[in-house]
Formats: structure tokens, C-alpha cells, sequence
């Protein structure tokens, strides 16, 4: 599953405003492949707001500048859409419409063809969280921690060149959020992603087991 | 405890406004359809008015016009108001859509068919604006683009009203939906903004505008007014050829009329129930769409034509209200020119006398109209937030009985009964006939905001010593005035643009604008068809602004009650 393609995360001199006030100092970071780096703050200090620059989904009221590289790729300007950019959040936002198997054929690249060879990466997916024979269940039948490994399963089998990581322990108690925090780290590490997380909790911030990076409240 | 009495009435008191007057009219449709009306002399069952119905030379085209009209306008409109969403959801204008639309949402159907009429006639504006220098024209072509034999200028017509209410449907029921979210995961994915839209927000939202999309399908259906207007005339749409009987001078018509009504409930009901059977297809259909994962950019492209033809619909009721507008000032206006050669209010004056009691008419069964309603749903949401039990599925089909029901399948044993009783023609008679129609929609777009009022503003005052009858005068309706108001307005509107249930339940005897408009559709001078439809789309616009604005002066400076508007 490993890729050789993955190259580092680059934010250069990244910086985000709200109504002239300065919500995010110029930030500067690389992230390697396999690496995770975590930065740290309160809530309310533009953790989540950076993430969704760098994934391209900023609210327009936030006015940032600098920009976001993937090894020598500019993504800054590009659309969401055309990123490559994996997400996971604290809710794990499963599309209540679609089966467990069709949340995770939804994010299947097309160039997967065939049915039953779309069926077979997402049952090898499954079986990887655990969830052998899922497929076909309903996500509200499923338990949180179930259902947060099919979160991230399915942001996986989207095959991004990133992972970003907006506070995804924070709903589970803490057994379940100790061992899916291993689950993540695991999978990031063993594709080789450059993962950046976002959170309060300093026990996350140790888990990730990288580099550090402290955010004020502006 | 007295008061809490009446309250719990409410709700079984609104049904039965609602439904048994309908099911009384359908019972008196059915039994004449199959020839029993003792009052003209049908004393037996039998299935003459169904072979009179037969027998009429256009009853085959009659009915796939009407089939074919209703189909082709609710489905464009289901088709272009997704692609308009698709496309045009992440735009910050959204948020202010339905200030955009609401000025096309107030305007009755009826005003906006004949501005239409005039915009594509053959001697109307578009032709008008591209004459002679660029079609050589200097007189209007001989071809029927008003009343075309296929009914593609209804088809139009429908078009224009009922893409921006489903829109509207569709904005207000996406608040259920956690849109934001999973569009961010759906973009992160790799789909484009349109395909992300298509596949997983539309397939959640559907269940909550199902009953919407089939409202529009009933009254494309089964519309009178803007077919009378816009329509093929021989032969007309099954309603139309139904009107057109009921009211002929020669009672035995009544026969194949009620036969003519209860044909296009059926038709209603079986097309409702082969959309419900193709719903499921296109779920099963769309489930393969979206698992196989495709990222392609027809999505995009597609919704972006739709919103393109949606804007020129948009533009065409713009033009077509202002064209009435332009005509009711016109002094002389000769073909082909783009604008009148002189102006002036001349025309408006003359017209004030007789424009006056119709006016005067609409007002007054609007606003009474609109008062009972509001009662009406007011007791009903306060006893339902007192119970704390929420109205369920059946109280929204409930609603949406006057809705799907076709009008000339329940109005015309309606006026039977009212006759009976005297009381046909009376102003009581019209307002009742009006109250079927304005209540469903007070009550849709009062329930949202008023089901999400914080409770414990009411635990707060209520602590603090306050009566629950207090509590309701003093603390919620201010709180929630704006969305009152905008109930009513939109109430309003719809009484004011009620043309079959003024005529039938009038008898022929209480004029509103929109009566008056539709009556002169058929040839009256330009100047004064536009002075109607220009009134009629003034009185609902005046309502809605001061819905708008009486809150915003009332609240000058209260900031925090911004959220509730």
C-alpha cells in the first residue's frame, strides 16, 4: 500500500485575519512524509480555520494569505476538489444514506474498476479496521468507534498525498480514543503520509509522537 | 383551564377545516360523475357523463395535453431548481435568495401567466425588441406562441412560479441536513462542487421536499387560471374543459363535468403514484452512480445549464411583471415598437373606480383569510410545544391534502353543498374556500421557526412567575414576530392569488383582482390587463415588504434578535 510518490507538506509564511485582526501569526511548516506534526492551542485559536485553508475550504470572511505546497505543487489556488487532501474530523460524518460499503465506494477513486474489484479493495479496507462483513450495514447501526474507523478507512481508500487530522479524538471516551488514536497513526505511518493534527489535548499531541507547535489565542 | 381546552381543540378543529369540506366536495363530484345529482333531476347511477365526456371530439388530446403539460412542467422544474442548487450553493449570495425570490413567490400565478403572454405573443415584447431592424417585422408574425395547440407557453408558464418555489423548498429543508460538513468531506474527496451537491446532500434532502414536488405536480396538473391564460383552448386541459361545463348555462354539462374532474383526480393520483415508483428506480440507480466513484465534470456542466436556463426564467418573470407595468402606463403603444410612443396615468385613473371594489374585495378576504389561519396555527403550535409533542407525518400529509387534490375535483361539490346550505356567494363562503389553501402554507412556513424557539426563554419567564398565556404574548410572539409576520405574508399571497375557489365558492358573484384579471385575459385592452396584474402583484409585495420591515423598526436596536429572521 505504501507509495513512493508521497512528497512533504509545505505551509509557507501561512497567515489568517478575521476582520483585521491577526487570528494565525505567518506560520511556517514541513511536514514529511510519515511524519505527523501536531500544532496545539486552545479552542478558539484558528486551528481548525488553518486546516480548512490548507484543505481549501476556508470561509470567505477569514482572509489568509501564503501559501501550501505538496513537494514542488502550489496547491494554494486550486479547488478542494483537486487537493488531494484527506480530512477527518471529530464527528465522522458517514453519509447516513449510503450503506458502510458505499460510504467507502463513494471515495474510491473511479480508475478502480469493475464491481467486483471495487467490492474486494473495500472489503481488504474493511477487514483492516476490523469490520469484516460491514459492507452492507446501515452507519447508524454502528457503534462510534466502529463508526470512526470507517471514517478514516474511507478518507484513505480516496488515496490522498496528505492527511489532516481537525481534533478526531475528541467524541470518544478513553479507551476507544487510545485505541483508534493508534489506529490513525498507524495507518498515516504505514502509507507514509504527512499528517498534521489539530488539537487541545496534550495526550493526543504525545501520541502523534512529532514535532510540536504551540498556537495562542489571538 | 378552559382556555387550555379550546387549545387542545385546535388541532382536531384545523382538520377538520381542512378535510371534511374537501371530502363533502369530493363525494359531491363523484356521485354526479356517475349521474347522481337528485337537484337537476339525476336520480340513478349511471355512466352518462362519462360517455358525453368520451364522446367529446378532443377528449383524447384533452387528456395528454393535460398529462403531458403537467409532466413536462414539474419535472423541468424538479430538474432545474437541483441544478440550480447543485451549482449555486456555495455561493454567498444564497443567503439571500429568498429576498431575491420572493417578490416572484408573492406575485400570483395569474399576473405573471398574462405578463408572460404579452413577453412572447407575437406582437409582444421580445418580438417587439427585435423588430423590424433585426427580423425585418413590422408587422407580428401570424403563429400562436399564447395558447400554442401543445401547450408549451403553460408549460413556460408553470415554469416560471414553480422553479423558484422549489428552490425555496429546498433552502429551507436543507437546514435539516448537515450540508457544510459533508460537503467539505465530499470536496476533500475529489468531487467538484456541483457532483458533490448531487450525491450526498440531494439524497438526504429528498424525503423532506417529496411532498413539494408532488404539490407542484398536482397543480400542474390540474391548474385552471394559467391555462385559461397561457393554454391551449381547443381543446383545453382537462381542468379548463371541466370549468368550462360546470359553468355552462346548459346544466346537463354538469354530468360530464363532474366525470371530466374525477378523471383528472385519478390521473393525479395514478401519475403521483408512477413518480413514487420511479423515485425508487432513481435510488437504486443513483446508488450505483455514486459507488462507482466517478469524479467527472458533466455534473458541473449539467447544473450549470440548468441554473442558466433558471436565470432565464428568472429574467423572463422580471420582464414579464414589468411589462405589465409598462403597459398600464402606456398612452400609445404601436407594433413593433420597444417602448410606448407616450405616457401617462390617464389609464390609471379611469381604471381606479372599477379597480377599487376588487381591490377592496381581495384585501378584505385576504386579510380575513389570513386572521383565521393564523389563529388556527397558533393554537396549534402553542398546544403542541405545550404538550411537547410534535405533529407527525400524518399532520403533514394532512396539510397537504388542499394541496394534491385537484380544485375542480372537491370545489365544484363544495359549491353543491354551499348552495344548499344558501350560502354560496357570500363573502363568508369565499373566505372559507380561501382558508383551504392559506392554511397549509401559514402553518408549512410558521412551524420551522417556531419549533426551533429556545424553550427556556419560556422556563425563564415562566420561573419568573409568568402565566403560559403571558409567556405566549409577551415573550414568543415578540420574539418570533418576524417569522409571523412572514407567515402571513405569504398567506397573503395566497389567498390573493386564488382564482378557482373565489369563482366557485363566489358563484360568479364576489370579484377579486384575480378574477377580474383572468376574465379580461381573453381580449381586453392591454393597458387594463396590465393595470389588474400590476395591482395584483402589488398588494402581496406590499404585504411581504412590511413583514420585512415593521419587525426591523419595532427592533431598532435589538441586536440578538437578528437570528430569529
Amino acid at each position: 500500500m505504501k507509495r513512493a510518490s508521497l512528497e512533504p507538506l509545505h505551509l509557507v509564511g501561512v497567515r489568517v485575519e478575521l476582520a483585521g485582526q491577526e487570528l494565525i501569526p505567518p506560520l511556517t511548516i514541513e511536514v514529511e512524509p510519515g511524519e505527523c506534526v501536531t500544532i496545539m492551542g486552545p479552542s478558539g485559536c484558528g486551528k481548525s480555520t488553518l486546516l480548512a485553508f490548507i484543505s481549501g475550504t476556508i470561509d470567505p470572511v477569514f482572509r489568509a494569505t501564503g501559501r501550501v505546497t505538496i513537494g514542488a505543487r502550489d496547491i494554494t489556488m486550486l479547488p478542494p476538489e483537486r487537493r488531494h487532501i484527506g480530512i477527518q474530523f471529530q464527528d465522522d460524518l458517514l453519509f447516513p444514506h449510503l450503506s458502510v460499503g458505499d460510504n467507502m465506494a463513494f471515495a474510491l477513486p473511479a480508475a478502480v474498476l469493475g464491481r467486483a474489484g471495487r467490492r474486494a479493495r473495500i472489503d481488504q479496507a474493511l477487514a483492516e479496521a476490523d469490520l469484516s462483513g460491514f459492507a452492507d450495514r446501515d452507519p447508524a447501526t454502528l457503534s462510534g468507534g466502529q463508526r470512526a474507523r470507517v471514517a478514516l478507512m474511507r478518507t484513505l481508500l480516496s488515496e490522498p498525498h496528505v492527511l489532516l487530522l481537525d481534533e478526531p479524538f475528541n467524541k470518544l471516551d478513553a479507551q476507544l480514543r487510545h485505541d483508534f488514536r493508534r489506529f490513525v497513526f498507524e495507518h498515516a505511518a504505514e502509507r507514509g503520509l504527512p499528517t498534521l493534527l489539530v488539537t487541545h489535548d496534550a495526550t493526543d499531541a504525545e501520541a502523534a509522537g512529532g514535532r510540536m507547535i504551540g498556537l495562542a489565542r489571538p | 383551564m378552559r382556555r387550555r381546552g379550546v387549545l387542545r381543540a385546535a388541532p382536531a378543529l384545523t382538520v377538520g377545516i381542512l378535510l371534511l369540506p374537501i371530502a363533502a366536495g369530493l363525494v359531491g363530484t363523484l356521485l354526479p360523475a356517475f349521474g347522481y345529482l337528485p337537484a337537476i333531476g339525476g336520480h340513478t347511477f349511471n355512466l352518462d357523463g362519462w360517455r358525453r365526456l368520451a364522446d367529446y371530439p378532443g377528449f383524447g388530446t384533452s387528456v395528454a395535453i393535460t398529462v403531458g403539460t403537467g409532466l413536462l412542467a414539474s419535472s423541468l422544474a424538479v430538474i432545474l431548481a437541483f441544478g440550480f442548487c447543485a451549482s449555486m450553493h456555495d455561493r454567498p449570495s444564497m443567503r439571500r435568495l429568498g429576498a431575491w425570490l420572493a417578490p416572484i413567490l408573492s406575485t400570483p400565478h395569474s399576473a405573471i401567466a398574462l405578463g408572460l403572454a404579452f413577453l412572447i405573443a407575437p406582437s409582444g415584447w421580445i418580438v417587439r425588441a427585435l423588430s423590424p431592424w433585426l427580423t425585418g417585422w413590422t408587422l407580428p408574425p401570424d403563429v400562436a406562441t399564447v395558447g400554442d395547440p401543445a401547450g408549451i407557453a403553460l408549460v413556460l408558464g408553470l415554469l416560471l412560479k414553480e422553479v423558484p418555489y422549489l428552490i425555496l423548498m429546498i433552502v429551507s429543508a436543507l437546514n435539516q441536513v448537515p450540508a457544510r460538513a459533508h460537503l467539505v468531506i465530499a470536496r476533500a474527496l475529489g468531487y467538484g462542487p456541483a457532483e458533490a451537491w448531487l450525491k450526498t446532500i440531494l439524497p438526504q434532502l429528498y424525503p423532506q421536499i417529496r411532498l413539494p414536488i408532488y404539490a407542484v405536480i398536482a397543480f400542474s396538473l390540474s391548474v385552471v387560471d394559467v391555462a385559461l391564460i397561457l393554454g391551449p383552448s381547443n381543446p383545453p386541459p382537462l381542468a379548463v374543459l371541466a370549468v368550462r361545463w360546470f359553468s355552462d348555462a346548459d346544466i346537463q354539462f354538469y354530468f360530464p363535468a363532474a366525470a371530466a374532474a374525477t378523471l383528472l383526480l385519478l390521473l393525479v393520483i395514478g401519475i403521483l403514484i408512477v413518480w413514487h415508483g420511479l423515485e425508487r428506480c432513481a435510488m437504486l440507480v443513483g446508488r450505483r452512480w455514486i459507488a462507482r466513484g466517478g469524479r467527472s465534470g458533466m455534473a458541473t456542466m449539467a447544473a450549470a445549464m440548468a441554473t442558466l436556463m433558471f436565470g432565464v426564467a428568472f429574467a423572463l418573470s422580471v420582464l414579464a411583471i414589468v411589462g405589465m407595468a409598462v403597459w398600464s402606463v402606456a398612452d400609445q403603444w404601436r407594433f413593433p415598437d420597444a417602448l410606448p410612443q407616450a405616457w401617462s396615468l390617464a389609464n390609471w385613473m379611469r381604471r381606479l373606480d372599477s379597480l377599487a371594489e376588487p381591490a377592496w374585495i381581495t384585501v378584505i378576504v385576504g386579510a380575513l383569510a389570513t386572521g383565521v389561519a393564523l389563529c388556527l396555527v397558533l393554537a396549534c403550535l402553542e398546544n403542541e410545544s405545550r404538550g411537547h409533542r410534535r405533529a407527525g407525518a400524518a399532520a403533514l400529509w394532512t396539510l397537504y391534502v388542499p394541496l394534491l387534490v385537484p380544485q375542480v375535483a372537491f370545489l365544484f361539490g363544495a359549491q353543491v353543498l354551499l348552495v344548499r346550505m344558501n350560502l354560496d356567494g357570500t363573502l363568508a363562503a369565499v373566505v372559507w374556500a380561501h382558508l383551504v389553501f392559506v392554511l397549509p402554507y401559514l402553518f408549512l412556513s410558521l412551524a420551522d421557526p417556531w419549533r426551533a424557539f429556545d424553550p427556556r426563554y419560556a422556563q425563564t419567564a415562566a420561573s419568573l412567575g409568568a402565566s403560559r398565556t403571558r409567556v405566549f404574548v409577551a415573550v414568543k410572539l415578540p420574539i418570533l414576530l418576524q417569522p409571523v409576520l412572514i407567515a402571513c405574508a405569504v398567506a397573503f399571497a395566497v389567498s390573493v392569488g386564488q382564482y378557482l375557489p373565489t369563482v366557485f365558492a363566489g358563484n360568479g358573484r364576489v370579484a377579486t383582482l384575480t378574477t377580474e384579471a383572468v376574465t379580461l385575459a381573453a381580449g381586453a385592452d392591454r393597458r387594463v390587463i396590465g393595470a389588474y396584474a400590476v395591482a395584483q402583484a402589488l398588494f402581496p409585495l406590499i404585504a411581504y415588504v412590511g413583514a420585512v420591515l415593521l419587525p426591523v423598526l419595532l427592533f431598532a436596536n435589538r441586536r440578538g434578535l437578528r437570528g430569529y429572521r
